[in-house]
């Protein structure tokens, strides 16, 4: 029986030949990831346990990337905690405000994670790097901590459902559409423990930007990663800048799916998800004009804060003027993101939109600072979850949606469709 | 291993945000996240939770963000055990690793009743409902598994 591309890829880290579904097994990792609010909970286990030093010094993240800069006295202090962890066993990857981004953003730009690497981060949104053709996936702060130590991972080896994409996005259809499409079809939980895997001639149209945002919500169906084949395209962007040379695994002609979804890419339209869950989608045609009236919209994250959603957002807000009643805050994802935006004019046509335009930071996404909500206002975010209390008061409400239909809907002041 | 409480029962896809809101996550400090725990969904519940007590789900607790804090509350508070018809993974996770009994049942998770009083018998998996008398099978944890919890969580298992 054939494996799936995760599968060969657990078990070549596991030193196996062969895995199936189901299976417990232990995995050597590449890279083990925290962040501002997930790594002091894993010192204070590490020290706890009384490890006496990291796996490897250069294999280790930590990106102080929600809560900063800083929000309050309790973030600073977490973020110096983790800042002298970094210090005292020399963590190489620590990225701090003058160098930091969203982490899920900052580590493959960075070069940091590669085609073939297998990935545990302690932040859901992990899963990201599985558009470069990695297995890569959320854990907790204990499973962060076990992983400094040894470099090492338990996994039950998931099944798979395949996503079979087909032809091409239209103008102002986005990756984001293609994984919101997908949520509401199979549902938050509609694939729970298993992998989504991405394949078909459409993949080849994605860009790294559409992939690294489609396998970044792969856990918002509730499965343990998302994965695309590498092709020209990832390989063009690991050029270069990958620290490690990039391996490429291959689903197996006769691997083993639960299901295969087909998608057609030129059939999507730009998608919103309605409050309270990533699944209660619906496309802009199915909204009406002047239906959904909001308060601000917030263009960023882990999810959409990279050049291409930055290049949308500045095509459409270029000359126009964020409707009055509208606060709009866009936040690039790291700082290489943020200089490029500048070089190529986009935050001043931002800023002459009435626009804000921020640091890198993960803010607002999960209710942290930078445009928290009060009660009963209505968010358009390019973020990924729209959960009761998210983003701030348990009364607000958030409407997922892609960079462009959060721009042409800033310009409204109404949820809008971008293609008209 | 055992658990005999009162239930907190709550819906489908109760996710991290709400189990703990991120607001509070400037802290690692079990005691004030047991503080805020289930605030969004259900203000009382810190107030009314006791020593022991029980949570009913039905399907996809935990869904979410990854944050340990959540689990880490939930225990924090008192609560011994989770029965839910699914866990999102990473919860699921989560919740092994630091200690915190869970178990999936489908049958229990959709019958158990807010205020019910339960036992549960980790060993066996057996799950029985004292106010109405009637028992489930819950799937006892694989031998791995039992491992970390009977180490008191996964740094345990490990050698340093």
């Amino acid at each position: 029986m054939g494996m799936t591309m995760t599968q060969k890829i657990l078990a070549a880290h596991a030193g196996l030949d062969t895995v199936k579904a189901g299976q417990l097994i232990e995995a050597d990792l590449d890279i083990v990831l925290g962040n501002d609010i997930t790594s002091p909970v894993a010192i204070n286990e590490f020290e706890r346990c009384g490890a006496k030093g990291v796996f490897n010094t250069e294999r280790i993240a930590l990106v102080m990337d929600h809560f900063t800069p800083n929000k309050d006295i309790k973030a600073a202090e977490q973020c110096r905690q983790v800042r002298n962890f970094a210090d005292k066993y020399d963590i190489q990857n620590f990225f701090d405000v003058g160098n930091m981004g969203v982490e899920h953003a900052l580590l493959p730009e960075q070069g940091i994670v590669s085609p073939g690497d297998a990935i545990i981060g302690a932040d859901s949104h992990t899963c990201t790097y599985g558009a470069l053709g990695a297995f890569s996936t959320g854990v907790g702060s204990t499973d962060m901590a076990c992983g400094m130590i040894t470099g090492r991972a338990w996994f039950k080896v998931p099944s798979a459902i395949k996503v079979e994409l087909k032809g091409r996005l239209q103008k102002y259809v986005s990756g984001k559409d293609v994984i919101l499409h997908l949520i509401g079809q199979i549902g938050v939980d509609g694939a729970l423990y298993r992998s989504l895997e991405f394949t078909g001639e459409g993949v080849a149209s994605l860009s790294m930007d559409d992939r690294l945002c489609i396998a970044n919500m792969a856990i918002e169906a509730g499965a343990k990663n998302g994965i695309f084949p590498v092709d020209e395209t990832t390989l063009a962007y690991c050029k270069g800048r990958c620290k490690r040379e990039p391996k490429i695994f291959q689903a197996d002609a006769d691997a083993v799916y639960d299901e295969t979804i087909v998608i057609d890419l030129c059939a999507l339209r730009p998608t919103v998800a309605f409050p309270h869950l990533p699944e209660n989608t619906k496309t802009v045609d199915q909204v009406g004009d002047r239906e959904i009236k909001i308060d601000q919209v917030v263009i960023g994250s882990c999810t959409n804060g990279r050049l291409e959603d930055l290049e949308t957002a500045a095509e459409l807000l270029k000359g126009k003027k964020v409707a009055k009643h509208v606060r709009c805050i866009i936040i690039p994802a790291t700082q290489t993101i943020y200089l490029e935006a500048v070089r190529r004019g986009w935050v001043e046509t931002f800023i002459e939109a009435g626009a804000v335009f921020s640091t890198p930071t993960c803010g607002p996404c999960l209710g942290g600072h930078m445009g928290i909500l009060g009660k009963g206002e209505r968010a358009v975010a390019t973020t990924n979850r729209n959960f009761v209390g998210r983003m701030g008061h348990v009364e607000s409400e958030i409407y997922l949606a892609s960079p462009a239909v959060a721009a042409a809907s800033a310009v409204t002041g109404y949820i809008t469709d971008p293609t008209k | 291993m055992n658990a005999h409480g009162m239930v907190h029962k709550y819906g489908d896809n109760v996710d991290t945000d709400v189990i703990i809101p991120a607001r509070y996550l400037n802290t690692a400090s079990h005691s004030e996240l047991a503080a805020h725990c289930m605030e969004d969904i259900d203000k009382d519940f810190v107030k009314n939770v006791k020593q022991g007590d029980i949570i009913v789900a039905n399907k996809n607790f935990g869904r979410g963000s990854s944050r340990e804090h959540a689990p880490i509350a939930i225990k924090a508070s008192g609560i011994a055990c989770v029965i839910a018809s699914t866990f999102a993974r990473i919860f699921y996770r989560n919740s092994i690793n630091i200690g915190l009994a869970i178990l999936e049942c489908d049958e229990a998770a959709k019958d158990i009743r807010n205020g019910d009083e339960v036992k549960v018998d980790f060993d066996t998996g057996v799950i029985e409902n004292v106010t109405t008398g009637k028992t489930y099978q819950a799937e006892p944890f694989p031998p791995f598994i039992q491992n970390i919890i009977s180490k008191g969580g996964l740094l345990n298992t490990i050698g340093k």
